[in-house]
């Protein structure tokens, strides 16, 4: 196999904080976490809140510098600090990402045209013409409208912003594509309008996946491969039907049997559900 | 007259999450909104309205009350004081006007930048801030005033300095929670340079409480250069100013002759509640936006 696309390697995270005295306190929020993305895969990260997969995403785009182990895009590390324009450029075309809110993704000032053709501007040498056609069929590709494209996120609901938001990521081209909790916000119905969406970006332009999710039902619509987090730790990884079929570990069997499903009696929340 | 501390933009809020009205309905906006324009336009307009000359002096039509020929009268050297706050409106609102350029412009950028860097820049200017705030405003533009002499330069320079902090401490505040927003990380994914997200995304989001926040200071600063006028330390007695009219009219006042006085602080009062106001509902509007 050739260098995967995505190598983390014993990633660790650990924040700094401070209680009100003001004692200095670390929060591990992902500890030895590896995993591997192939080309046009799709591997998910589930588990529940504060098991340290929002961070692990972050890292993975950029937005946050390991505290230890090595994250390699194509078989090139990342390194914190100020970087140089290309690289950073050349960054871009390889990761972008979906935020969970819908409603801080976008810029609320630009129009949707703007906000992808502000991308576009910046990667592609095209003139305006090519742009403003490239901008109306990334719209077309994410299930947008002509009219939407004039309009400022104030007036698009949460489906229709976080589909102007997938349309900026794609508009670089982008080899993964991370989605953090992106339809977590959504309610159901158009939720499974989006996941559609992104199935068939998946097949028609070859975008690997990194799917954030507490919601397994989704993960198992979405990815083949699945990563199973609790408390900064990887307990299960394998791909997403087995794991989900046939988990091995106790927390992933738990965080099954909190599924919502016909017939299914609420078990009342003790320190056993919580707890390891 | 003393150095009105500054209330932060963050103080008006609309009344619990109350629909922001249309441009059109929001009366008081546009009432002093239009006091503001009316005000800026008499001081441009004023030498073309007037009749005679601010500084044409004449014993014999000292003190005179308001008449058909001087509307408001005339002052103690037989001025006529209407012609005078018309001049003297370009002075007065000249200062504030550079003052509130300045530090915007000053605060604005610090604020912006220290946000965006972050880290040890931004604690920096955290403790710079702390020490600017606690030189009194009129207090420091004296000082400046010792050192450079009187005028309008050095007063404008001074408040200057001391209204920039005002500035920065807003605008600081906006600009973090902007910073922290999703799409300003996205933006940096997109590999968009830091001038570009900071000046493209981050300033014009927070510029409603920039607008606001200098329009509540330009009627700070104008009570405060008045306050300077009126001590003496300011531009120097032929030239008309408001602040320097009240100072002029306080021995007529005293004779029984109050018209120089309160036409000059009327005209004071009226301009720093129109801009007050104007200010306080630009804030409302840019909170409710949200």
């Amino acid at each position: 196999m050739s260098a995967p696309l995505l190598h983390a390697a014993d990633v660790r995270k650990t924040f700094v904080v401070r209680d009100e005295s003001g004692r200095r306190d670390e929060l591990v929020a992902a500890d030895g976490v590896s995993f591997t993305l192939a080309t046009g895969g799709s591997l998910a990260l589930v588990g529940e809140s504060g098991s340290g997969k929002t961070t692990i995403a972050r890292i993975v785009a950029g937005l946050e510098t390991p505290s230890g182990g090595t994250v390699e895009l194509l078989g090139e590390a990342r390194t914190g600090g100020r970087v140089s324009r290309a690289v950073r450029k050349r960054r871009a075309r390889q990761v972008q990402m979906v935020f969970q809110d819908p409603y801080g993704s976008l810029d609320p000032r630009q129009t949707v045209a703007a906000c992808v053709e502000e991308v576009l501007r910046e990667h592609f040498d095209g003139d305006r013409c090519w742009r403003r056609e490239r901008v109306a069929s990334l719209l077309q590709q994410v299930g947008l409208e002509e009219r939407h494209a004039d309009q400022r996120p104030r007036r698009l609901s949460g489906g229709q912003r976080q589909r102007v938001a997938i349309a900026r990521a794609l508009a670089v081209e982008p080899r993964l594509l991370i989605l953090d909790e992106a339809v977590s916000a959504l309610d159901v119905s158009v939720q499974a309008q989006v996941i559609n969406m992104l199935v068939e970006l998946r097949r028609t332009t070859g975008v690997a996946f990194l799917f954030v999710s507490h919601d397994l039902g989704v993960v198992r619509q979405v990815t083949e491969d699945c990563l199973v987090m609790h408390r900064g730790r990887v307990v299960e990884a394998g791909p997403t039907a087995d794991v989900l079929d046939h988990p091995a570990d106790a927390y992933t069997q738990r965080l099954l049997s909190a599924i919502p499903r016909p017939g299914w009696q609420p078990r009342r929340r003790t320190a056993e559900v919580s707890d390891a | 007259m003393s150095a009105l501390p500054l209330p932060p933009v963050a103080a008006f809020r609309g009344r619990g999450g109350r629909a922001v009205r249309s441009l059109a309905e929001d009366k008081l906006l546009l009432a002093s909104g239009a006091v503001c324009v009316a005000i800026v336009a008499l001081a441009l307009l004023g030498p073309l309205l007037a009749s005679g000359s601010p500084s044409r002096t004449s014993i014999l039509e000292a003190n005179l009350g308001s008449s058909s020929q001087h509307w408001l009268g005339t002052d103690a050297l037989g001025r006529d004081i209407f012609t005078r706050l018309l001049y003297g409106a370009r002075l007065s609102l000249a200062g504030p006007a550079l003052i509130i350029a300045v530090s915007t412009v000053l605060g604005t950028g610090a604020a912006i930048t220290a946000v965006w860097v972050g880290g040890r820049v931004e604690r920096v200017l955290n403790r710079v801030l702390d020490v600017l705030f606690a030189f009194p405003a009129l207090l420091f533009a004296i000082l400046v005033v010792a050192i450079l002499g009187t005028g309008l330069v050095a007063p404008v320079i001074a408040l200057s300095i001391a209204y920039t902090p005002y500035m920065a401490r807003v605008v600081r505040s906006v600009a973090r929670r902007e910073r922290s927003l999703p799409y300003i990380d996205a933006c940096q994914l997109a590999g968009l340079s830091s001038w570009r997200i900071c000046s493209r995304h981050i300033l014009p989001n927070v510029f409603g409480v920039v607008r606001a926040q200098a329009s509540i200071a330009f009627g700070a600063a104008l009570i405060d250069l008045a306050a300077i006028s009126f001590l003496g330390l300011g531009v120097s007695p032929p030239a008309a100013e408001w602040g320097l009219m009240v100072a002029n009219g306080s021995t007529a006042l005293l004779n029984g002759y109050p018209q120089e006085c309160l036409a000059a602080g009327a005209c004071i009062v009226v301009t720093v509640v129109a801009f007050n106001l104007l200010g306080e509902r630009l804030a409302v509007r840019s909170e409710g936006r949200r």
